[in-house]
């Protein structure tokens, strides 16, 4: 497979704060690529940068051959953006919206109008196609914004963060969309802090925390780093120190490691079921109150918490 | 050049989808005109074509010639078109009058006001000379404005000749020619021919000579019609300019430019949107009072050039406001004070010539004041050619105002961070 795009150590500063600090990918044709990080890690930036909306500090993106830094335009004519924020006309309807960015890659004519209806039958807003988007639920605005970024049929399409906040079935439309585009032969990039999502879609992803690009590879391949591990989730009282609990279960001989997120205990062990009597037990002699308890079997949260020692969701 | 045309139409769309912009584009300035009209007497006033027949109460409680002069003045054939006065001969019965918009101004002219300006024995004037008050309707500020001009023009006389007799008189008394003990006839006797000589020749008229285009009868709506317009353009280059930053603050700035279009594209794109917005804005107004208000606005070609000259100038501001404020909300409230400011200053409440000289000159930072200026050029009879001051001032005002705004916006970057 050939990579449509390149990425070497691409940095983004803002002053003395490094935004994204020298990450390196490659994405193959047809593939899905997930970007995995909280918040403020550096997906969006990474996104604005192999967008051309940033210039790079230093570093390079190549996409189908093209610099984004020296031949913006031929890569924009590549690409395809979904932001992470609404980029839609309210006061205009959704066929208003998908003719105008339509018309702004290029399309004219019976072959606008031919892409409008494909496009707002994919997203499933065929009947509210001439009410304003102002007017629509969150999850069908998501959609629109969606539909502009497939328009033009994009050789690459990022998208960024698409499902944030909006309703269960609107989510499970857009994450079946983006299969479809992808067996249809559109590579995506696609930036969640929700590991369901990573995993559900990816062929591969890449893990990003403080701007670097921490892990990378298909998702057997990052779980492997974990080995077999399982993990065990301790939530204890508001007035309970975790951190005591934290170090009392380190020197439990099954645990590899244990760290505190807020009011919860996160202890990585070769089986989270046959752990968690001594782990309550520590909590007794301590006088803490365990709350509740979550088992969790080696998955991408777990690499996070393995790479980081912090939970994916913080 | 389509994609250009494609942002600005959107714009174009959006911005006549928007109530509230409508209401302050359209409707604003449409009722101002309208509410102005009525309380200047202006609108609806007996089908007339101008000012006329204005209303004045003249209490005369001089019994010189100069109190008589002043009503002979207000009553002569060259004012009968323009006034209509009506004598009483108490002031607080002229003051109640006025209160209860019964006319437009009192003049009321003090006892003792001949003796004060010119003493029965030339002695010389009084320390405290008396005064002719005129008490003006404050809802008729134009026609209020109209009789204190001709007082002003009849007191400057009567002061010229009184100056120039008492110069008369010294030259005379020093060169030997008439003796100390004559002075005071003399004087007594210039002082009747000049107060004789005050009312003969009208100190206003409609007649009067102008320079300029041939005149003819000036409707006043024709002043206020388009001094609204001119104010609340002001409102549309702003919120024209407002759309930019909230575009970038909505995000779809950002995706116009991760299209293949380039930010100069966007951003003229965006700005031939706001010109077009406000030169649609200008006629609208323009078609509408000349229906509604029966208003003559001179030679079309000349009211078209002067409204894309106007308009040109206003989204320079407009742009000015945009390219310096870093929100939507700062471009709004500095829109709004320049909006008001231009306003006043540019002549849409008080006729600039009624203002001092150096109001006139600070107003010629405003399209409304050059705006102004070519639109009563052209109520008054004048053609495209007339309007030569006024569309070379705006298009300079433009030409400043983009190159300055372009400079500022190159410095920040709405898009490569």
């Amino acid at each position: 497979m050939k990579a449509i795009l390149e990425v070497k150590q691409l940095v983004k500063k803002y002053g003395d704060f490094t935004a994204v600090d020298g990450i390196s990918f490659d994405i193959m044709e047809g593939e899905i690529f997930s970007l995995l990080g909280p918040n403020g890690a550096g997906k969006t930036t990474t996104i604005s940068m192999l967008s051309t909306l940033y210039i790079p500090t230093s570093g390079e993106a190549v996409i189908g051959g093209h610099s984004v830094t020296k031949e913006p335009m031929a890569v924009r004519n590549l690409i395809g953006v979904v932001p992470q924020d609404l980029a839609l006309y309210e006061d205009l309807t959704a066929r208003e919206n998908l003719a105008f960015w339509g018309q702004m890659y290029g399309l004219s004519g019976k072959t606008l109008n031919a892409r409008i209806e494909q496009v707002l039958e994919q997203i499933g807003l065929v009947d509210k196609a001439k009410d304003r988007v102002k007017t629509y639920s969150g999850g069908m605005k998501r959609r629109v914004n969606i539909g502009v970024g497939l328009l033009h049929k994009p050789k690459l399409l990022f998208m960024d963060e698409p499902t944030v906040g909006i309703d269960p079935q609107s989510r499970r439309l857009i994450l079946d969309s983006v299969k479809e585009l992808n067996k249809q032969g559109m590579t995506v990039l696609y930036t969640t802090h929700y590991m369901e999502e990573a995993e559900e879609l990816s062929d591969r992803v890449g893990i990003m925390d403080n701007g670097k690009l921490i892990a990378l590879g298909t998702q057997a391949e990052l779980t492997k780093q974990v080995g077999e591990m399982e993990t065990l989730i301790l939530h204890v009282g508001e007035n309970d120190d975790p951190e005591r609990l934290a170090v009392a279960l380190r020197s439990l001989k099954m645990v590899r490691k244990a760290d505190v997120t807020d009011h919860t205990v996160s202890v990585i062990v070769p089986e989270a079921e046959q752990a968690l009597a001594p782990a309550v037990t520590r909590a007794n002699e301590l006088g803490i109150k365990i709350h509740s308890v979550d088992m969790r079997e080696p998955n991408l949260e777990a690499v996070f918490l393995h790479l980081t020692g912090k939970a994916l969701r913080d | 050049m389509r994609k250009l045309l494609l942002i600005a139409f959107k714009d174009l769309k959006l911005i006549f989808r928007d109530k509230a912009a409508l209401t302050f584009m359209l409707l604003a300035p449409f009722l101002l005109t309208l509410g102005l009209g009525l309380v200047t007497g202006a609108y609806g006033s007996s089908g007339s074509s101008g000012i006329s027949q204005i209303k004045i109460i003249i209490v005369n409680q001089d019994s010189g010639q100069l109190g008589q002069a002043l009503v002979d003045l207000f009553q002569s054939a060259g004012l009968a078109d323009l006034v209509a006065p009506t004598l009483v001969s108490d002031p607080l019965t002229a003051r109640a009058q006025i209160d209860a918009n019964a006319a437009v101004a009192a003049v009321i002219v003090p006892a003792g006001f001949t003796d004060n300006i010119i003493p029965a024995n030339y002695q010389a004037p009084a320390a405290d000379i008396l005064q002719i008050e005129i008490y003006k309707n404050p809802l008729s500020p134009v026609s209020a404005g109209v009789i204190q001009s001709i007082v002003e023009e009849f007191i400057s006389r009567v002061e010229t000749g009184r100056v120039g007799g008492q110069v008369i008189v010294t030259q005379l008394l020093s060169a030997g020619l008439i003796a100390p003990d004559q002075v005071s006839a003399i004087a007594a006797e210039m002082g009747q021919l000049q107060a004789n000589s005050v009312d003969q020749a009208p100190a206003i008229s409609l007649q009067a000579a102008q320079s300029g285009p041939a005149q003819k009868a000036f409707n006043p709506m024709a002043y206020m019609a388009p001094g609204m317009a001119l104010m609340f353009l002001m409102f549309t280059v702003s919120n024209g300019g407002r759309s930019i930053l909230a575009e970038q603050a909505r995000g779809t700035l950002p995706r116009l430019l991760v299209s293949p279009t380039n930010s100069a594209q966007v951003l003229i794109g965006k700005i031939f949107g706001v010109y077009v917005t406000g030169v649609i804005q200008m006629l609208i107004l323009i078609v509408t009072c000349s229906l509604l208000f029966n208003i003559q606005w001179g030679n079309p070609l000349g009211i078209l050039v002067l409204i894309l000259a106007a308009v040109f100038a206003a989204t320079g501001w407009g742009m000015l406001i945009t390219s310096i404020a870093r929100t939507p909300g700062q471009v709004g409230n500095i829109g709004t004070a320049i909006m008001l400011t231009f306003g006043i200053l540019g002549g849409t409440f008080i006729q600039n010539s009624f203002m001092p000289g150096w109001f006139q000159i600070v107003s010629k930072i405003t399209p409304n004041a050059w705006g102004l200026d070519g639109f009563t050029t052209l109520g008054l009879g004048g053609s495209l050619v007339d309007l030569g001051r006024p569309l070379l001032g705006l298009a300079v005002m433009g030409i400043a105002l983009f190159v300055v705004s372009i400079l500022i916006f190159s410095r920040r970057s709405f898009a490569q961070k």
